[in-house]
Formats: C-alpha cells, sequence, structure tokens
C-alpha cells in the first residue's frame, strides 16, 4: 500500500471497457464517455500520471475531456467538453453542492482534496445527467470509503514540497475496517507562496492556504445494510487570485451526510442506497491587499443546500438498471460592500445574488441492456422540476431596476434522454449515440446583480426571464485493441440552442470603475461545439510504453463567430518505462495557436506552447510498511507561456521540482 | 431556528392578548401618533402643536402637520380655518418661501396638515419664524414664534437664476426613504415672484441622471425624467437606485419649449450639472 497511490487511469471510450477492470465488474455496462481518475492508495500499480499529493485540479486535468479554467494557482474551474460551470453537474458522492462565489472562484473541486477521494468519475454530455440536469456533461468525486468485506488498520503521513511557489503539503490518514464496522479519517494541508512563471517571473497574488479534515463512518446494521456518515471540512485562506482584481480571504466548507446502504448480490435489487445531506459554504472575497484599486470592495457569499438521493441498482437478465429519485434545496445569498475614500461617506452595499432559493426535485433511469452478443443498448431519461425563489426583498427590488413587473417566483421542467449505442467485433468497437438535455440559468445567469466579469471587462446583470437552455448531441466513437497498439477516435457534437452569454447593452453605465459597460445574459439563437481526439497507445516492451493524444475543438454562435474559451488543437505525448518498483516518464504536452478565439468575449490569440515533464517514482518495502517516493520536473526548459484557458493570460508555473514522500504503517 | 419561528410569534400573540386591556385609551383622540413634536407656538387663547415626522424641522421640503389645543378647557379645535406664513428675517431683508396651504387632514378630527420648503438654513444673525393667521367660529387669531431651520448635511433644495432670468426654487420631496429599487420621485418647482410670493412652475421638465462620485460616477439604468403632474402640482419621475452610498442626482431644468433653463449634462469631462440633489442612505 503506497500513500495515495494514484493511478490514474483514463478509461474513456472502448480502451476502458477492454482493459479497465471496472468492465470485470459490470461487464453489461457501456462506458463509453465516462472516464474514471482514481485518486485514493488502494488500486496500486505504478502508473502514477500525477504526483500523489497533486491537487485534485491536477488529476482532473488528466481527463480527456476536462479542461481546467484557471484564475490563480487554487480552485480551478472545470469545463468538460469545452463547457464550464454552469453547463456540467458536478457532485460529490451524488451531493448537490453550489460554490458561493459569484466569481465563480470556488467551483465546489475546490471544498474537497485528493485525500477524501477515491475515485472521479467524469461522464461525457448526457451520459453525466445521473445527479442533475447537465449539457457539456458530469463529474462526481467519490469519497474514499471502506467495506465491510476484509480487515484493515493502517495509518499513512504523505509529505510533498516543491521549489516553485515553495509549496508543502502534509497529510496523514487513517483507515480502519472490521465486518462491522469502517473508519478513514485523513486530514491534509498546502501551503504555497506566488508562484514563479517561466523566466523567473513572479505572478503577485498567486498564493494559498488551506486544510482538509474529513471522516468516513460506517456501522453495519443487518446482514445487507449498512448506515453511513461522512463529514468534510474544508479552509482555505489567503487565496491570491492574480488573474483577477479581488482576492480571497477565507473559504470553507462543511459537508455532511448521512446515508443507509444495501447490498444483495443475490436479488434483483443488488443495491439500495439513501443518503440525506447538508452542505454550507461562506466565501470572503475582498481586496484588502490589493495596493492599487480604484475603491475598497467586500464581497462575501453563502451557499447552503440541504438535499436527499435515493439510487437504486436493480440486475435482471440482459438488464442492468439503475435508478436515483432526487431533490434538493439550496439558497444563494452573496453581497458586496464598497467603502468609498470619504470615511464619512455612507458604505455602497448592494446584493450581487438576492438569496435565490432554489428547489430542485428529479428523477433518473437508466438501463443498459444487450441487444445481443456484439451489441448493447443504453437508455437514459431524467426529468426534473425546478422553482426558484428570490427570498429577499431588498434582491428582488435590486432586480426590479431591470424587470419591473419581476415576480419572485420561477418554475420550469427539465428533461434529459439519452441513447447509446455499442457494437463490438474482435478488436474494433463502434459506439454512436444521441441525446437531449436541458438546464436552467444558473443563478449568476438568472438573478446576478452587476457582476464584474473580468475575462471581458463587462459588469453582467441577470435575467430571470431566460428559457431553458437546450442541447442536442451526437457522440461516435472507433476504438481498435490489440496486445501492442490501441488507438481510438471520438467526436462529440452538441448543437445547444438559447445559449445563455451575456449581451452589451449600449444604454446600460457600467458599475464596477473601469469597466467597459453592462452585459444581459440573453439566449443565443443557437451555438455549435464540436470536440474531437485522437488517442494512441504502443507497448515496445514490458518496460517502454508509448501514449499520445491529439485534441480539436472547435465552438461558433449563429453568427459563426468563434465562442470563448474552446481549446485549440491541443497535443500530448508521453513515454512510460517500468522496471520491477521503479517507474520513470518522460512527456510533452502543449497547444497551437488559437486561431479561433473569440474577441467579442474578451479573448485575445494565445500563442503556441510545448512544456516538457519528466517524473520518476520508486516503492520500498519494509515489512509490511511501505515507503514510495515520487520526484519530478514540471515544465523543465522553464516556459514562459499561458493556455487559452488562462483567465486574463495569467503565465502558468515555470520549471517546478517537486517531491512527494509516502509512508504507511500497517 | 425553526423552534423560534414557530415559538416566538406564539408568545407574542399570548403576550398581546394578556395585555390588550391596559392598552386601550379611553382619553381624547390622539391623531399624531406616528409623529414627533417639534415645538407648540402659543398665543393667550391657544397652544400650537407642531409635528412632523422626524421631530425636527429642516431645510428643504418639511411635511408639518398642527393641531391647535384651546388653553381654557384643554380640547383640540375641529373647526379652524387656518393659514401660515413662515418668513426669513435676514439682514437686509426678509422673504417667505414655497408653501402650501394648511388644510384640514380628511378623515381626522383635530389635525391640519401642508408643508413648507425652507430653501435657506439660519445663521447666528439671520433667522426664521412661523406666523399662523387662523379664525375659529367668526373670531381670528395669530400666532407667532421663531424656529429653528438647520443647515441639511445634503442638498436637498436648490435656488437658483434660469437662463430666463427668473429665480427659482427646486426641492427634493420624494423619496424622503431611499431604497435600492426603482424610487417613485418628486419635486417641488417654484417660481419666486416676489419675496413672499412662491406659485408652482407648471409644464416644466426635469431631466434626471443619477450618479455616484465615489465610484467613477456612474449612473443607474431605467430612470424617469420629471414630469408636472396636475394634480399634486408637483413634479414626477423614476430614480433608479442600484446600491446605497452617496448619490448625487445631476437635472438640467427645461421649459415648454424644452430649452435648457439650468444644468448641463453629466459627460466624461463635465462631471456633475450646476443643477442637483443629493440623498445618502
Amino acid at each position: 500500500m503506497s500513500k495515495f497511490k494514484i493511478s490514474f487511469s483514463v478509461l474513456l471510450l472502448f480502451t476502458s471497457l477492454v482493459f479497465s477492470q471496472n468492465v470485470v465488474i459490470d461487464s453489461t455496462k457501456i462506458i463509453q464517455l465516462k472516464e474514471v481518475i482514481i485518486v485514493n492508495r488502494e488500486h496500486l500499480s505504478n502508473k502514477n500520471q500525477v504526483k500523489p499529493l497533486g491537487s485534485i485540479d491536477e488529476y482532473l486535468e488528466k481527463s480527456r475531456i476536462i479542461t481546467m479554467i484557471k484564475r490563480g494557482n487554487y480552485a480551478w474551474e472545470p469545463a468538460i467538453n469545452n463547457m464550464v460551470s454552469d453547463r456540467i453537474s458536478v457532485t460529490i458522492d451524488g451531493m448537490q453542492i453550489f460554490g458561493a462565489c459569484t466569481d465563480k472562484m470556488d467551483p465546489i473541486t475546490s471544498y474537497v482534496d485528493v485525500s477524501n477521494l477515491s475515485e472521479v468519475h467524469v461522464k461525457s454530455g448526457q451520459q453525466g445527467a445521473e445527479n442533475g440536469s447537465t449539457i457539456g456533461g458530469g463529474i462526481d468525486l467519490k469519497l474514499q470509503k471502506g467495506n465491510f468485506n476484509s480487515e484493515v488498520l493502517n495509518v499513512g503521513f504523505d509529505t510533498g514540497f516543491e521549489t516553485n511557489g515553495n509549496a508543502k503539503i502534509a497529510s496523514t490518514e487513517f483507515n480502519f475496517s472490521n465486518s462491522n464496522y469502517f473508519v478513514n479519517a485523513d486530514a491534509i494541508y498546502r501551503k504555497s507562496d506566488n508562484y514563479k512563471a517561466g523566466g523567473n517571473k513572479e505572478i503577485k497574488y498567486s498564493q494559498f492556504e488551506k486544510y482538509n479534515v474529513s471522516t468516513v463512518v460506517g456501522k453495519k446494521i443487518n446482514k445487507n445494510g449498512a448506515i453511513i456518515g461522512t463529514i468534510i471540512f474544508d479552509k482555505a485562506t489567503n487565496i491570491g487570485y492574480p488573474a483577477l482584481t479581488m482576492d480571497v480571504s477565507m473559504a470553507k466548507a462543511l459537508i455532511t451526510s448521512v446515508s443507509y446502504q444495501q447490498k444483495n448480490n443475490n436479488s434483483q435489487l443488488r443495491e439500495w442506497e439513501t443518503k440525506f445531506y447538508m452542505n454550507t459554504i461562506t466565501h470572503v472575497m475582498d481586496d484588502t491587499k490589493r495596493p492599487d484599486v480604484p475603491i475598497h470592495m467586500d464581497m462575501p457569499g453563502w451557499s447552503d443546500t440541504y438535499g436527499f438521493y435515493s439510487k437504486m441498482k436493480v440486475k435482471k437478465p440482459n438488464h442492468s438498471m439503475f435508478f436515483n429519485a432526487n431533490a434538493y434545496y439550496n439558497k444563494s445569498l452573496a453581497e458586496m460592500t464598497m467603502y468609498p475614500t470619504d470615511p464619512n461617506e455612507n458604505d455602497m452595499f448592494m446584493l450581487t445574488w438576492p438569496d435565490v432559493r432554489t428547489l430542485y426535485s428529479g428523477m433518473y433511469g437508466e438501463d443498459d441492456f444487450k441487444l445481443n452478443t456484439n451489441s448493447k443498448l443504453k437508455i437514459t431519461t431524467r426529468i426534473g422540476y425546478q422553482k426558484e425563489t428570490i427570498a429577499n426583498d431588498f434582491g428582488l427590488n435590486s432586480l426590479q431596476i431591470f424587470y419591473p413587473n419581476l415576480d419572485k417566483n420561477q418554475s420550469r421542467f427539465l428533461v434529459n434522454i439519452s441513447s447509446q449505442y455499442e457494437y463490438s467485433k474482435k478488436k474494433f468497437q463502434f459506439s454512436g449515440s444521441i441525446g437531449y438535455g436541458e438546464r436552467a440559468p444558473s443563478v449568476t445567469e438568472g438573478y446576478g446583480f452587476y457582476l464584474f466579469n473580468s475575462f471581458d471587462n463587462y459588469d453582467y446583470i441577470g435575467n430571470p426571464y431566460l428559457n431553458n437552455e437546450k442541447s442536442f448531441e451526437l457522440n461516435s466513437a472507433i476504438n481498435y485493441a490489440d496486445k501492442k497498439l490501441k488507438m481510438g477516435v471520438q467526436a462529440s457534437f452538441f448543437y445547444i440552442s438559447d445559449y445563455i452569454i451575456g449581451k452589451f447593452k449600449t444604454d446600460y453605465d457600467r458599475m464596477t470603475i473601469g469597466a467597459d459597460g453592462v452585459k444581459i445574459f440573453t439566449a443565443l439563437d443557437y451555438v455549435t461545439i464540436l470536440n474531437t481526439n485522437l488517442s494512441a497507445e504502443y507497448t515496445f516492451s514490458h518496460t517502454f510504453k508509448l501514449e499520445g493524444l491529439v485534441g480539436y475543438s472547435l465552438g461558433r454562435d449563429n453568427n459563426k463567430s468563434n465562442l470563448p474559451l474552446i481549446s485549440p488543437l491541443n497535443y500530448k505525448i508521453t513515454l512510460r518505462y517500468k522496471k520491477n518498483l521503479l517507474d520513470a516518464e518522460f512527456g510533452a504536452s502543449g497547444a497551437a495557436k488559437q486561431y479561433n478565439y473569440s474577441s467579442d468575449y474578451g479573448e485575445d490569440l494565445t500563442d503556441s506552447y510545448t512544456v516538457f515533464n519528466a517524473s520518476v517514482s520508486y516503492n520500498f518495502y519494509k515489512g509490511s510498511n511501505k515507503f514510495f517516493i515520487k520526484s519530478g520536473i514540471e515544465n523543465i526548459f522553464d516556459t514562459y507561456y499561458s493556455t487559452y484557458a488562462d483567465w486574463k493570460n495569467i503565465p502558468r508555473m515555470g520549471r517546478n521540482i517537486f517531491v512527494n514522500i509516502s509512508y504507511v504503517l500497517k | 431556528m425553526n423552534f423560534f419561528k414557530y415559538i416566538l410569534p406564539a408568545i407574542f400573540t399570548l403576550v398581546f392578548i394578556s395585555c390588550s386591556d391596559d392598552t386601550t385609551d379611553f382619553g381624547p383622540i390622539n391623531e399624531v401618533q406616528d409623529l414627533i413634536k417639534v415645538q407648540e407656538i402659543s398665543n393667550d387663547t391657544h397652544t400650537i402643536e407642531v409635528y412632523t415626522k422626524s421631530g425636527t424641522l429642516v431645510q428643504g421640503y418639511n411635511d408639518i402637520t398642527i393641531r391647535i389645543k384651546d388653553k381654557s378647557n384643554q380640547e383640540f379645535i375641529e373647526n379652524a380655518a387656518i393659514s401660515w406664513k413662515p418668513v426669513m428675517h435676514m439682514t437686509a431683508m426678509m422673504h417667505s418661501c414655497p408653501k402650501s396651504e394648511l388644510l384640514k387632514v380628511a378623515d381626522k378630527q383635530t389635525t391640519y396638515n401642508g408643508f413648507i420648503i425652507f430653501q435657506m438654513p439660519e445663521n447666528e444673525s439671520e433667522g426664521w419664524d412661523l406666523t399662523f393667521n387662523y379664525t375659529i367660529n367668526g373670531i381670528s387669531y395669530e400666532a407667532v414664534d421663531t424656529i429653528s431651520i438647520p443647515q441639511s448635511t445634503k442638498k436637498t433644495v436648490s435656488v437658483f437664476t434660469g437662463t430666463d432670468g427668473v429665480k427659482y426654487v427646486l426641492a427634493l420631496i420624494q423619496p424622503q426613504n431611499p431604497a435600492v429599487k426603482i424610487n417613485d420621485m418628486v419635486v417641488g418647482l417654484y417660481k419666486m415672484e416676489s419675496m413672499m410670493s412662491f406659485p408652482e412652475v407648471e409644464n416644466y421638465t426635469i431631466n434626471l441622471d443619477p450618479r455616484m462620485p465615489s465610484m467613477g460616477n456612474h449612473s443607474s439604468p431605467n430612470n424617469e425624467d420629471l414630469t408636472f403632474d396636475l394634480n399634486s402640482k408637483m413634479y414626477q419621475g423614476k430614480l433608479s437606485l442600484t446600491m446605497t452610498g452617496y448619490w448625487k442626482l445631476n437635472l438640467m431644468l427645461r421649459n415648454q419649449n424644452y430649452e435648457i433653463l439650468k444644468g448641463e449634462a453629466v459627460t466624461d469631462v463635465n462631471e456633475s450639472s450646476s443643477l442637483y440633489l443629493e440623498l445618502e442612505f
């Protein structure tokens, strides 16, 4: 057992079907367009592609369909199929959580850490609708928890150091399980100073500090049933956002749940889990550390969510069914106080999220069945009802400045359906899927009040009258695999109507000093987004393996103008060496020039770049205790670069040497 | 929380029910409940009580309620015909200010209501007095006393000479309690016909452009210019305030031919109009 033994396996497409363990477990399932990123230290192999104490963001970034939008060195925002937060569903163990920051500085992935997780399930498009309505896809962060199958008792310690930013990481973990109980407890601490971009250029306000503690406890209460309780507390302080005009003095989350789980392999009802959960997030944005601001301001935000789900797995001959009935109630409030230079003047106060209460309830069902020996079909459906209420009169009055007849209540129905077909014969595999999905506008899109977006330099006003965004999608993939060579090509196409985006409104005056004006969230008739990638893996020998990936995306609106934040041609190539307990890799990744940028939305041309990385890891055993060390260099040639996903072209990290050490006592 | 949500109202209800006997008032009717007494102005026979919401008189617009108490029997007069005259005694001259009539409040027995717009504050050597002339059952009376009109911290009234050579008084009447919303805005506009006469000016237009000087002088959306309302004889419009704080309400006064009499448009180079009002909340 090595700590945070991270086997990051991209189980995308059919490659995964053929080679992953998951398939062995559940062989009737189609897992096209699903990736499982393994974050825990249970399934050990030396296939580490990420440093064990890497951030959850670094893990996610390895996914083929995820890109990470960066505003600094912390809390990157995941995008699936080039679609960001509002268009994707992100859950923690099926629990809905919503960030409390109006400026997307706290994607919910920032409220967990690798110490909490066992794996991350990434699903593209409508396959990701299991836990909530989505357009782009779904990410479910699975918490690490024991089971009652084995006797486990171990304690792990980990420590990491990185030269760039003088980053220090320490973590400890305790795992216990027997046939009646299990306990998983962990704590992690991270601290980083400002990092340096290529050429030793310090990026000011890129520091952060955070800790996270979590405990999962399970108790068996009868032959097949168990009660499991979870508590996670995550707190980050002094987080700099160099790409923005404000930093975060504190971001904290308390995430709790209790569930009843029943498993019976002899029954048609294989698994039944019912969970009640509650989480509360406080996010305090301020600019007290910035010397040159035209006016000082505080922008705290709060988001509380209460919810439950009941998930059932039903197994019948040739059918594998899954149902999820879920509901949640979220309360989102954010405010902004600006302090005038004249201390005798009253503070300027506004509600930027008017205490929006969202009540969602929905049902999801899927059926995965074998048509014949070569082909399978899967059908998924989600229907949901959502009601939004503006609970704060101050906030309602504020929005009525723009929408005089606005009612404090809104409701909408949401439908997501998809169907996938998979055909495999010998070394080839083909799959295709078709889907339709809808999503409700987010709190910001519906009810935001003068939210400044530094990306395009506009203040944004929400629009409560937006229609649901609707997406029609097509996916197809072809894979080939033999003993030496695996190859795959995949394409997904989204036609999204009533696409929500901000449009410049000439007759409204900006609020933020220096902003170019006001944009109102409106709907474009339609946009199209195309994502393609080609992957290959060649095994030279038992010790050498070469992997490569090329991706290309294109996003256009109904006027054939480019959409923002769409990845240019990008590539990755890795050479792996493995012998006994030694594992080494050398890789390069990069992107071509971003020709298809969107100047309308504040983008400029991002240049091409290539960076090189190398790492080596080794396992030592002493009795049953294990010692694991991994070290490497990132951005070996100290290249100064930024990618299309870097907010305001904030440059990425320059050369970084890291060491991670794990020690597990059994 | 839920406990308090449900239990507290129940407790209050009980308290109120049990107390209700004690609070029943069998004394003389009180029609000034939500008002605070500013001062009393007396003569030999009567005491005139002057009330406002805040308990003070201010430079600018004042909504004033009075009642007249008969000193002989302590009862309030219900049938007076009354007029008032505010006068500013300056070292070199004296003048009055815009005001309404003082009329009996509909569906009230004892109170009379009107407004006065004090366009300037008192100072050490100069000050205001207020005279009441009233008739009860055919007999005329007069009561007079000095009143205190301190300077307002914010500009709520403006005295200026238009390009037409006329001297105007413009005062903010509403909103008295501004909020982050679209507020109903009311402004009074009066012409200084003589030292003692300030009639309403009708059918002009007042352009409105609220700004926040402390935040780069930004404006707000969906304001409506002020136009004359025949009923109230005042100018009505919509004032949108997007946040709390200090707002400068830049104005331009236009006559019936839409010619500018006073004020300038706010632009990048011109931060504010010479005709403006202020509010802060």
